[in-house]
């Protein structure tokens, strides 16, 4: 098992370090370094003043340095001006040169200065995760057990007509892409057309205050295009069980069918379904993504395209960054979880 | 002139949509009188949901191909007075003409953008399918079958890393105007582009090595095809001018075949894994055939079905894909009536006019639904041998 953690790990980093880099290249591509320069200059420099401001801000160093400058495996450049000042990545106006930490990157707990936003990237990553936390804590909290529930439901009997019914419901949400339940449910939930204005369509006001009429729209539509897929892995897994041996077993004993489902199908049938919600969690970053936009609700998703659309590129750093470690930590969670579980994956 | 009522609405929009009727008539008849010839398709036809879903498949097929005889007005030509007009509202200056379902912001009619969006999806959505299949096959039939060697830990990392890069945040680095200029594309798509000349060229080998003269017509055959599209294709160079993509849309389609070319990798794999140890291709190496041939003409055909059914499914995740494009505005043009692209402009009146985003939002639903629910018929009948 250690080893197993250990080896699991190792490949995680290595995934990560890979992953950074290919963001890393694909932000800091020469054409963005231009509009970064002519946004922090002027919009009618020249190709040779482009070039110069690029050279002394120490764009122009070789791609590993930079990526380990902003790594913090790499001290950060230094340059002496005409006038003596000391310029470089670490080197701020207020600090000591002596103070001046000759590493400065985000293993060193510095995320870099965003342009839009004008302050910190490290605030700004925490405060919307925080946002985008609440999202995801009642997406989750509606979507997992009504999944389960539905899965299980439809997997106990498995070609009855709860199933049929509860499959094609499964069907139809995996059809239901976020953008389009979001624009079904706020013009049934909240337009004119139809009629029923019993919510708000848009969940601004629930970045300071969550209420029920702000916040069930977005998460309803969050949770919809998850919810099939998960149901319908429950549903597999659960009607796998039920033709085991020891299930007909249990049920020629004459144990009643509650006690069947709920002591011997239930605990076996759930642990496949653990690893399809951990690994729901990409999904649901992208989701996050489009409903954070169409709810106007400023998270970490909204920040992405923010981030992007301005070209803001150490923001876009570190969002990506984040982004890659949920998708790697629920994957780790999620094997980690299934060895655990499973006692069968366990012994071999 | 008044406008129409609900029910006149839905009576001409059924009435545009004949060709379309006939049509799924003519298939559906066609296929029921040849059913027991057909294979697996003609077992579709035992299960109702598959059913559905084949019905609502051919609708929209058959409603790109007809899209110039069902649309009611230009989908690009802008009526004035008819800015966001309710739906069934008559067009100033014309006798009896009618926005179907409405006007959009650009006084744009509704309709017509829906039924030219069709075709969109359907043009890119299978085509990107097919190049993903094909790299997923082609580099997943090796790796599955001498899994454990270096080359195949190296895929398997590689498909991994494409994997757990996010998305969304793919899309947003790869999408954008300003990478096309830098070769990045171009490298991607001359890559990504080969894997079907390599594909065939191996398959006619494999099969075909102790016949020079059909193999050497095959090869010519592939090669000259192959290269012609390539050329045009990946970098536009065809000197004839028939293969041609718009740059917006080579990136695009780029991008869509590679999120999705590393999936289609690890299902070729796993189904190679286990297929592998079939007595059938144990036969074929007791008999001395070569590597590829077993893989590609004994252990492929066999992995068909899961293959048909995951190629359904994700020619409509392919759909939602390109519709999350068109949202966030990284759509093929900004004019185009993308379904995507229609919705993101839409939604920003959306409680004020929301019937602007709702027909592209629909349609584009009931599409992947249609996929969906074939994909599932599919394999519920495949099972049943």
């Amino acid at each position: 098992m250690f080893s197993f953690l250990l080896r699991r790990s190792g490949v995680m980093v290595l995934t990560a370090v890979c992953l950074t880099f290919i963001v890393f290249f694909l932000t800091n591509l020469d054409p963005n370094l231009e509009k970064l320069t002519k946004s922090e200059g002027n919009q009618r420099m020249t190709d040779a003043q482009v070039e110069s401001w690029l050279d002394r801000n120490g764009y122009r160093q070789p791609l590993w340095k930079r990526y380990g400058e902003w790594l913090g495996v790499a001290p950060g450049w230094t340059r002496e001006d005409e006038n003596g000042t000391i310029k470089g990545r670490c080197v701020e106006p207020d600090v000591a040169p002596a103070d001046t930490p000759s590493y400065c990157g985000i293993l060193q707990g510095d995320w870099g200065y965003s342009l839009v936003f004008k302050e910190n990237v490290g605030g700004i990553i925490q405060r919307k995760l925080a946002l985008t936390g609440w999202l995801g804590l009642w997406v989750l909290i509606v979507m997992v057990p009504l999944s389960l529930l539905i899965g299980v439901l439809a997997g106990m009997r498995e070609g009855s007509k709860t199933d049929r019914s509860l499959s094609t419901f499964s069907i139809l949400t995996t059809s239901t892409p976020e953008y389009v339940s979001g624009v079904i449910l706020i013009v049934v939930f909240a337009s004119s057309l139809g009629g029923l204005k019993w919510f708000k369509g848009t969940a601004q006001s629930a970045m300071e205050n969550i209420t029920f009429w702000n916040f069930t729209l977005p998460v309803v539509a969050l949770a919809l295009y998850g919810m099939g897929y998960i149901a319908r892995m429950t549903r597999a897994s659960m009607a796998e069980v039920m033709t085991e041996q020891y299930i007909r077993t249990a049920r020629l004993k004459g144990v009643s069918p509650r006690s069947v489902i709920m002591k011997h199908a239930l605990r076996n049938a759930l642990i496949a379904p653990f690893t399809v919600i951990m690994l729901q969690f990409p999904y649901l970053l992208t989701g996050v993504v489009i409903i954070e936009t169409l709810f106007n609700y400023k998270g970490f998703g909204w920040t992405l395209v923010a981030a992007v659309g301005n070209n803001d590129i150490e923001l876009m750093m570190a969002v990506s960054v984040v982004a890659v470690m949920v998708v790697l930590v629920s994957q780790l969670i999620s094997d980690i979880g299934y060895a655990f579980l499973n006692p069968r994956i366990r012994v071999s | 002139m008044d406008p129409l009522s609900s029910l006149q609405i839905i009576g001409q929009i059924l009435v545009q949509f004949t060709p379309v009727w006939i049509g799924i008539a003519i298939i559906l008849a066609l296929s029921v009188t040849f059913r027991s010839r057909l294979g697996l398709y003609g077992k579709l036809f035992d299960s109702p949901v598959g059913l559905v879903g084949l019905v609502l498949v051919l609708f929209w097929v058959l409603t790109a191909i007809f899209a110039d005889q069902i649309v009611t007005f230009d989908a690009l030509e802008q009526f004035s007075g008819m800015k966001n007009k309710k739906p069934g509202w008559p067009v100033r200056g014309q006798e009896g003409a009618y926005f179907l379902l409405g006007g959009d912001n650009l006084a744009r009619d509704v309709f017509s953008r829906m039924v030219k969006g069709s075709q969109i999806v359907l043009a890119i959505a299978p085509a990107a399918t097919i190049f993903a299949f094909m790299v997923g096959i082609t580099l997943g039939l090796p790796a599955g079958l001498h899994g454990g060697r270096a080359s195949d830990t190296m895929l398997t990392f590689l498909a991994n890393l494409v994997l757990s890069f996010p998305v969304i945040l793919l899309f947003f680095l790869l999408v954008t105007p300003e990478i096309r200029q830098t070769g990045v594309t171009l490298w991607l798509s001359g890559t990504l582009f080969l894997f079907p000349i390599i594909f065939f060229v191996i398959l006619f080998y494999s099969r075909f090595n102790q016949q020079p003269i059909k193999l050497a017509g095959l090869l010519i055959l592939t090669l000259v095809i192959g290269f012609w599209a390539y050329s045009g294709l990946a970098f536009n160079a065809d000197p004839l001018g028939v293969f041609y993509m718009d740059p917006n849309l080579l990136n695009i389609f780029v991008s869509v075949v590679f999120v999705n070319a590393p999936t289609v990798f690890r299902i070729v794999r796993g189904l190679t894994i286990d297929i592998k140890t079939r007595d059938y291709v144990a036969a074929a190496q007791t008999r001395g055939e070569r590597q590829w041939y077993i893989m590609l003409w004994e252990i492929l055909p066999n992995a068909r079905g899961p293959l048909i059914v995951d190629f359904c499914l994700r020619i409509g995740y392919t759909t939602i894909l390109l519709g999350t494009l068109g949202f966030f505005g990284l759509g093929v043009s900004p004019e185009s009536p993308d379904w995507g692209q229609t919705i993101n402009e839409g939604r920003k009146l959306l409680a004020i006019y929301p019937h602007t985003a709702l027909a592209p939002a629909l349609a584009l639903m009931s599409l992947v639904l249609g996929l969906n629910l074939l994909a599932d018929g599919l394999r519920e009948e495949s099972l049943k041998d």
